[in-house]
C-alpha cells in the first residue's frame, strides 16, 4: 500500500460522512416541510420541543464526528504504524500549544472589541525578533538563565507596542462602523510587516537601525537541545519547554480572568460595553491592558517558536501563524478563551497528521476546517451565537 | 425593424456619451502612433501601462461592487482574478491553440474564453458566498483570504490533478490540465488583448455594474450596507442580494483576470498572491467605498504612480506608505477620498414627478 | 484650473522621461530584482554587470565593426514580480532603445519579459533562470546558466558514483517550479542509474513551512543511504538541523539553492559533511576565476556568489558576441550568441540549437563551515 493511494483512498473516505450527513440532514428538513400542521401546533411543538430537539440533535452530531474521527484515525494507524502516530501526535501538541497562545490572544481582543486583530501575527513576528536580538546580546555577554529574561522582556515590549497601536489606531475607531476598525487592522498589518522587511542598506539613517531587513536570522541557542527518545518516539526538551510554558501561561490567563478584578471587568466590557460605561469602569484602561496582555502571548508564542525551530525566516513570518491560529479560535468559538485553547490543540493535531499525509493537505487543512465549522457550527466548539439586536 | 429602431434611439439618447468614448480613443491612438497626426508621444511602455489601467478599473469597480456598495469585506479578489486569468489561458492556450487561428475566430474565441472565465469565477465566487454570506461579515473576510490561497494551491498542484484525472481514465483531459504547468507557470498566452479590445470591455464592464448599482437590485444591496437588520425588516432577503453582488463581482474578476493573462502573456500563482488583493483593497479604499469615479481615478492613478517614481527608488517604501495611507485615511476620513461623490455623467437623472 | 494644470504637468514629466542615445554609446539593459525576498540576487546581479562593462570600457569601449563604443547599462529593477519584469522590459526596449537585455534573476519575470524582447527582436540572456520554458520562448532568448534537469543529474550521478547510495530519498518544496523540477529530474537519473528512490517527500510552499518533522520521520522510516535536501539554503538548513534532532545519520546533498554564506550559519553542525552542486567554486585555479575573484572581493568586499559569477559570464558572452557580430543589429547579435565558444568564469560555454549553454557543473563540500571545492561533473 503505498502512500499515495492511502492518500487518494483517504480523501475520498474523508468525502463520504460529510456528504452523507448533509443529505440526511436535507432529507430531514424536507420531510419537516411535507408535514401538514396548523401554524399554531407547529409553534406549540416547537416551544415543548425546543429545548429537547437541541440536545437531541447535538449528541447525535457529536457522535457522528467522533465516529468519523475514531474511523480516520484508525486508518491513519493502520497505514503508518503507531509509532508514527505517537509521533505525529506529540508534534501536534507541541505546534497546538503556540497557535494556543497566539489564538488566545485574538479571542480576546475580539471578546472584547469585536475586533480581528489583523496586526496580531505581526506582533508574534516582532516578540521573535525582539527575543533574537536580546538573546543575542545575552549570550555575547554570557548572561545567565537567557530564556527567561528574553521571555519576559520581549513579553513587556510587544505589550507595550500592542498597547501603542490601540491607542493610536484602533482607538478612535471604537465607535464608527466596525468596517473602518477592520480595514485599519488590516493596514497596521501590513505597515509593521513591510516596514520592518526593509533592507537597512536602503533605509536613511535613523530609521536603518530598527528594521531588521527580509532576510533569514538565525536564532541563537538559548538552552541547550536535548533529545529525548521514549519508545521510538523521539522528543525534544525544547518542545516540551513549549507545552510548559503554554500549560503555565494559560493557568495565569484563567486566573486572572476569573479570579481578579481586572479579570471581572475585562469580562464585563466584553459583555456589555455600554453598560460598563454607565458602570463607571474606566474602559480605555481595561482595553489597554487587554491588548497588552493578548499581545505579550503573542509575543511568548514568538519567542518559543524561534527557539523552537531556530530561525527568524523573515518579517512576514506572523502572516501564516497567525491565520491558523485565528482558524482555531474561530473553531473554538471565537470570544471564548477555553474555546481558543480547545480549538488550537485540534487544529495542532490535525495539521499534523494532515502534512504526514499529503503535504497539500495539511497546507489546506486549516480551511477545510474553516468552511466545515462556519458551514455545521459557525458559533465554533464552544461558542454561543448571540444574535444582534436592534 | 424594431430593433433598429430602439437601437437608433439608444444611440440618440447617449450620443454624448458615446461620442466622448469614441474621442478618447482615438486621442490614445494618435499619440500611439497609429494615425500619423501628431509626434509619437505614448510608446508601447505607456500603453501596457495604460493597459494595466484599465484592467484594474474593472477590477477595483468589480471589488467596489462587493465591498462599498454591498457593504462587506472580501480581501480574496485575486483569486478570482486567477480563476479567469487560469481558465481564459486554458481556452486560448491549451485547448483551441489561438496562435494559429486566422483574426475573426481568433477574437471570437478570445471573448469566448473572456466570458468563460468570468462564468468560472462566478460560479465558485457562488460557491463561497453559500455558506459565508449567511454570517456576520468578519468572516467572510477570513473565508475570501483562505480562498486565495487554497485557489493557489489548487493551481500549484496541477500537476498532481492531473495525474489523479489520469488514473480515473479521462486521459486527454489529464493531459490538458497537466499543461497548465502549476508552479511553473503558464507561459506562451498568445497576446490577444489589443488595445481597443480592452477598453470597449473596460467601458462595457462599468456600464453593466453602474446599471445594477442604479437599478432596484442595487438599491436593495445599499441598503444592506446601511443598515442589515433594518433591510431584512422590510422583506429584503440580504442573503440573496449578497450572493448575487458577489457572484457579479468574481465575474467581473474573471474577465478582468482573463485580460490581464493575455496583456502579461505568462501566468503564475505567484502572480495572484494575497499582495495583489492588497492591491485593489487599497485601490478601493483610496478611491472611495460607494464611488464608481473614486474606483476608476485611485485605480488608474496608484497604477501610473510606481512606474513614474521608478526613478527615486520608491519600491520598497510602496508597500510601506501604501498600508500608513490607508490607515490614516481611515482615522480621519473613513468614506475615502472620493467618498460617495460620482462624476455627474454617472448618475442617472432623478425624473421629476409632477 | 488647478486640476487641469496639475495633469498637464503629470504629462509633461512623463515626456521628459524619454531618453536618447548619445554618439559612439551602445545601450544594454538590465533587469533583476533589487527588493523584495531575493534583493540579494539582485544586487550580486547588478553589481557583476556592473564590474564587466567598466572593465571594457576602461579599454575604450567594446570594438564594434571597428569603432569603439562605450558601454551604456540602464538597470531596471523588476521586484521579483512578473508584472513589473513586464513593464520593466518593456520601458528598456521602447523608452531607452536598449541593444540587448541581461536579466532578469527568476524564472517567472524572465518568462513574463521574454515574449516582449521576442517581439521586438532584441537578445536576451538571462543568468539565472533555470526553467526550461526560458529558452523555449524563442531564438531571441539565451540562458547562461544550466538548467534544473541537468543539475538534478549532477547530483544524482554524484551521489551514485562517489557517494555510493543505492537508494535516496527526496524532500521539495511543491510550490516551487525550481525546486520541483529538480527533484524530479534526480529521481528520474536516479533511477536511470540504477538506484531506487525510496522517499519523496514535499512540503508546500518553504516560505509558510517551518516544521519539517512530519515528512522526515515517514523519510527515517524508509532508511535511505542519502538524502536529497532540494531546497534553498534557509529550508535546507532547517531540514538539516531537524533531520539531525530525529536521529537521521546519513549524508545530505543539495543544489545551487544551498550556495550562500549564512548556510552554514544557519545549519551549523547538521550541514557538516553535506555536499551540493554549484555552477563554480571560488578555488578554482584558472586565472580567468581567480582574476574575478579578486576583482570583485576588492571592488564590493564579499567573495563573489554564483549569481555574480553567472552575471559577469553572460556580460562577457554579450560583450564577445557583439564583438563578433560587428553591427547592433538584433539578429546578428542572435547568431553571434548561438555560435558563442567562450571560456568563462563558470567553464567553457558553447550554446545548443535552443539557447542553453553546455557546461559542467562543480561539486563542494560543507567542511568545517566552508565551502570547499570537490570536483567537477559532467553526467
Amino acid at each position: 500500500m503505498d502512500i499515495e493511494s492511502v492518500s487518494t483512498t483517504g480523501h475520498c473516505l474523508l468525502q463520504c460522512p460529510v456528504v452523507l450527513y448533509k443529505a440526511v440532514k436535507l432529507f430531514s428538513t424536507k420531510l419537516g416541510k411535507k408535514r401538514k400542521m396548523t401554524k399554531k401546533q407547529l409553534y406549540d411543538s416547537m416551544n415543548n420541543n425546543i429545548l429537547t430537539y437541541n440536545k437531541l440533535t447535538n449528541w447525535k452530531k457529536y457522535l457522528f464526528i467522533s465516529v468519523i474521527i475514531l474511523f480516520f484515525l484508525f486508518v491513519y494507524i493502520l497505514s503508518f504504524g503507531t509509532q508514527a502516530f505517537f509521533q505525529q501526535l506529540v508534534n501536534g501538541i507541541q505546534l497546538g500549544s503556540i497557535y494556543a497562545l497566539i489564538a488566545l490572544g485574538y479571542t480576546m481582543i475580539y471578546g472584547i472589541i469585536k475586533l480581528i486583530n489583523f496586526a496580531h501575527g505581526d506582533l508574534f513576528m516582532f516578540g521573535a525578533y525582539i527575543s533574537c536580538f536580546l538573546g543575542n546580546y545575552l549570550v555575547a555577554h554570557n548572561i545567565g538563565f537567557p530564556f527567561i529574561i528574553v521571555l519576559i522582556f520581549s513579553m513587556f515590549v510587544t505589550a507595550l507596542l500592542g498597547m501603542a497601536i490601540e491607542k493610536i489606531a484602533y482607538k478612535p475607531l471604537r465607535f464608527k462602523p466596525r468596517l473602518a476598525a477592520l480595514i485599519t487592522a488590516l493596514g497596521v498589518s501590513l505597515f509593521l510587516e513591510n516596514f520592518f522587511a526593509l533592507s537597512p542598506e536602503n533605509v536613511p539613517f535613523p530609521l536603518n537601525k530598527i528594521v531588521f531587513g527580509p532576510k533569514y536570522i538565525p536564532f541563537p541557542a538559548l538552552i541547550a537541545e536535548k533529545v529525548y527518545n521514549i519508545g521510538g518516539v523521539t522528543i525534544n526538551n525544547i518542545k516540551i519547554l513549549d507545552v510548559v510554558i503554554t500549560i503555565i501561561l494559560m493557568v495565569g490567563l484563567q486566573y486572572i480572568v476569573k479570579k481578579t478584578m481586572v479579570g471581572k471587568a475585562m469580562r464585563a466590557v466584553a459583555f456589555n460595553k455600554d453598560a460598563c460605561l454607565m458602570m463607571g469602569i474606566n474602559i480605555d484602561n481595561i482595553i489597554s491592558i487587554t491588548f497588552g496582555i493578548g499581545t505579550s502571548l503573542a509575543a511568548a508564542a514568538g519567542t518559543l517558536f524561534a527557539l523552537t525551530y531556530g530561525q527568524l525566516q523573515s518579517p512576514y513570518m506572523g502572516i501564516w501563524p497567525g491565520l491558523k491560529a485565528f482558524i482555531a479560535a474561530v473553531l473554538g468559538g471565537i470570544g471564548s478563551i477555553p474555546g481558543a485553547m480547545l480549538g488550537s490543540y485540534v487544529m495542532g493535531i490535525s495539521e499534523t497528521f494532515a502534512t504526514s499525509i499529503n503535504s497539500n493537505f495539511g497546507y489546506s487543512i486549516a480551511f477545510i476546517i474553516l468552511i466545515v465549522v462556519l458551514i455545521f457550527k459557525p458559533a465554533g466548539l464552544l461558542g454561543k451565537f448571540t444574535k444582534e439586536k436592534v | 425593424m424594431k430593433i433598429i429602431k430602439n437601437i437608433i434611439n439608444l444611440i440618440k439618447k447617449y450620443y454624448k456619451f458615446i461620442l466622448i468614448t469614441v474621442l478618447v480613443y482615438l486621442l490614445f491612438q494618435i499619440f500611439n502612433g497609429s494615425i500619423p497626426i501628431a509626434p509619437r508621444l505614448l510608446t508601447r511602455y505607456y500603453m501596457q501601462i495604460i493597459m494595466f489601467a484599465l484592467i484594474n478599473i474593472i477590477m477595483t469597480v468589480s471589488l467596489n461592487l462587493i465591498n462599498g456598495f454591498t457593504g462587506q469585506f472580501s480581501i480574496g479578489h485575486a483569486g478570482f482574478m486567477c480563476i479567469g486569468a487560469y481558465t481564459s489561458a486554458y481556452f486560448t492556450t491549451i485547448l483551441f491553440k489561438a496562435a494559429n487561428m486566422a483574426y475573426f475566430p481568433q477574437l471570437v474565441l478570445f471573448i469566448f474564453s473572456l466570458i468563460m472565465g468570468g462564468l468560472v469565477a462566478a460560479f465558485a465566487g457562488y460557491l463561497i458566498g453559500l455558506p459565508t454570506l449567511k454570517l456576520r461579515g468578519d468572516y467572510l473576510a477570513i473565508v475570501t483570504l483562505a480562498f486565495g490561497e487554497v485557489i493557489r494551491s489548487i493551481v500549484r498542484s496541477s500537476d498532481e490533478i492531473a495525474a489523479f484525472i489520469n488514473q480515473i481514465g479521462l486521459v486527454k483531459f489529464s493531459e490538458t490540465i497537466a499543461k497548465l504547468n502549476g508552479p511553473r507557470g503558464l507561459s506562451t498566452i498568445p497576446a490577444l488583448s489589443k488595445f481597443w479590445l480592452v477598453y470597449i470591455i473596460c467601458i462595457i464592464s462599468v456600464i453593466i455594474m453602474r446599471n445594477f448599482i442604479y437599478s432596484t437590485h442595487g438599491r436593495a444591496c445599499l441598503s444592506i450596507r446601511e443598515n442589515e437588520v433594518a433591510a431584512e425588516t422590510m422583506g429584503i432577503d440580504t442573503t440573496r442580494y449578497k450572493i448575487i453582488a458577489f457572484s457579479m463581482s468574481a465575474f467581473f474578476a474573471g474577465v478582468g483576470g482573463g485580460l490581464f493573462a493575455h496583456v502579461l502573456r505568462f501566468i503564475h500563482p505567484e502572480n495572484f498572491s494575497f499582495i495583489k488583493s492588497i492591491d485593489y483593497l487599497i485601490y478601493l479604499y483610496a478611491g472611495g467605498m460607494g464611488s464608481i469615479t473614486g474606483s476608476i481615478i485611485a485605480a488608474t492613478g496608484l497604477t501610473i504612480l510606481p512606474e513614474f517614481l521608478r526613478v527615486i527608488n520608491f519600491q520598497q517604501w510602496r508597500m510601506v506608505i501604501y498600508p500608513l495611507f490607508l490607515v490614516i485615511l481611515m482615522l480621519r476620513k473613513p468614506d475615502g477620498i472620493f467618498g460617495n461623490r460620482e462624476f455627474s455623467f454617472l448618475v442617472p437623472k432623478k425624473k421629476e414627478v409632477n | 484650473m488647478n486640476k487641469k494644470l496639475l495633469i498637464l504637468l503629470i504629462l509633461v514629466c512623463f515626456l521628459f522621461s524619454v531618453s536618447a542615445a548619445s554618439a559612439e554609446e551602445i545601450k544594454i539593459g538590465g533587469v533583476a530584482c533589487l527588493t523584495g525576498a531575493a534583493a540579494t540576487y539582485g544586487a550580486s546581479t547588478k553589481n557583476a554587470c556592473i564590474l564587466a562593462f567598466e572593465a571594457v570600457n576602461a579599454e575604450g569601449g567594446v570594438d564594434i565593426g571597428g569603432t569603439k563604443y562605450l558601454i551604456n547599462y540602464i538597470f531596471e529593477d523588476d521586484q521579483g514580480s512578473p508584472e513589473v519584469a513586464a513593464n520593466a522590459f518593456r520601458k528598456l526596449i521602447d523608452q531607452d532603445e536598449v541593444v540587448a537585455i541581461l536579466g532578469s534573476v527568476m524564472s517567472s519575470c524572465t518568462l513574463a519579459g521574454a515574449p516582449i524582447a521576442q517581439d521586438a527582436g532584441i537578445p536576451v540572456i538571462s543568468p539565472t533562470s533555470t526553467a526550461v520554458q526560458v529558452t523555449l520562448t524563442g531564438d531571441y532568448i539565451f540562458r547562461a546558466c544550466f538548467l534544473d534537469p541537468f543539475q538534478g543529474a549532477v547530483v544524482a550521478t554524484f551521489s551514485t558514483n562517489d557517494l555510493k547510495a543505492k537508494t535516496a530519498a527526496v524532500i521539495f518544496d511543491n510550490a516551487n517550479d525550481y525546486t520541483k523540477g529538480l527533484a524530479e529530474s534526480f529521481k528520474e537519473s536516479f533511477e536511470k542509474l540504477g538506484g531506487k528512490v525510496v522517499a519523496y517527500e514535499s512540503f508546500a510552499d518553504e516560505s509558510k513551512t517551518f516544521d519539517f518533522s512530519a515528512q522526515l520521520t515517514k523519510i527515517k522510516s524508509a532508511n535511505p543511504d542519502v538524502i536529497f535536501l532540494d531546497g534553498y539554503y534557509s529550508a535546507a538548513a532547517l531540514m538539516a538541523k531537524q533531520a539531525r534532532g530525529l536521529g537521521i545519520t546519513v549524508p545530505f546533498v543539495g543544489a545551487d539553492g544551498w550556495d550562500s554564506a549564512e548556510f552554514t550559519k544557519l545549519g551549523g553542525e547538521a550541514v557538516e559533511g553535506g555536499y551540493f552542486c554549484n555552477h563554480y567554486s571560488p578555488e578554482d585555479p584558472r586565472p580567468i576565476v581567480q582574476n574575478f575573484v579578486k576583482k570583485y572581493t576588492e571592488t564590493y568586499g564579499a567573495t563573489p556568489d554564483a549569481l555574480a559569477t553567472l552575471a559577469y559570464d553572460a556580460a562577457l558572452i554579450l560583450i564577445d558576441s557583439l564583438h563578433r557580430a560587428g553591427s547592433m543589429d538584433g539578429a546578428a547579435i542572435r547568431d553571434a550568441i548561438s555560435a558563442t565558444d567562450l571560456e568563462c568564469v563558470s567553464g567553457q560555454i558553447t550554446y545548443n540549437e535552443v539557447g542553453d549553454p553546455i557546461k559542467k557543473a562543480a561539486i563542494i563540500k560543507v567542511e568545517d563551515g566552508k565551502f570547499v571545492f570537490q570536483k567537477f561533473v559532467q553526467p
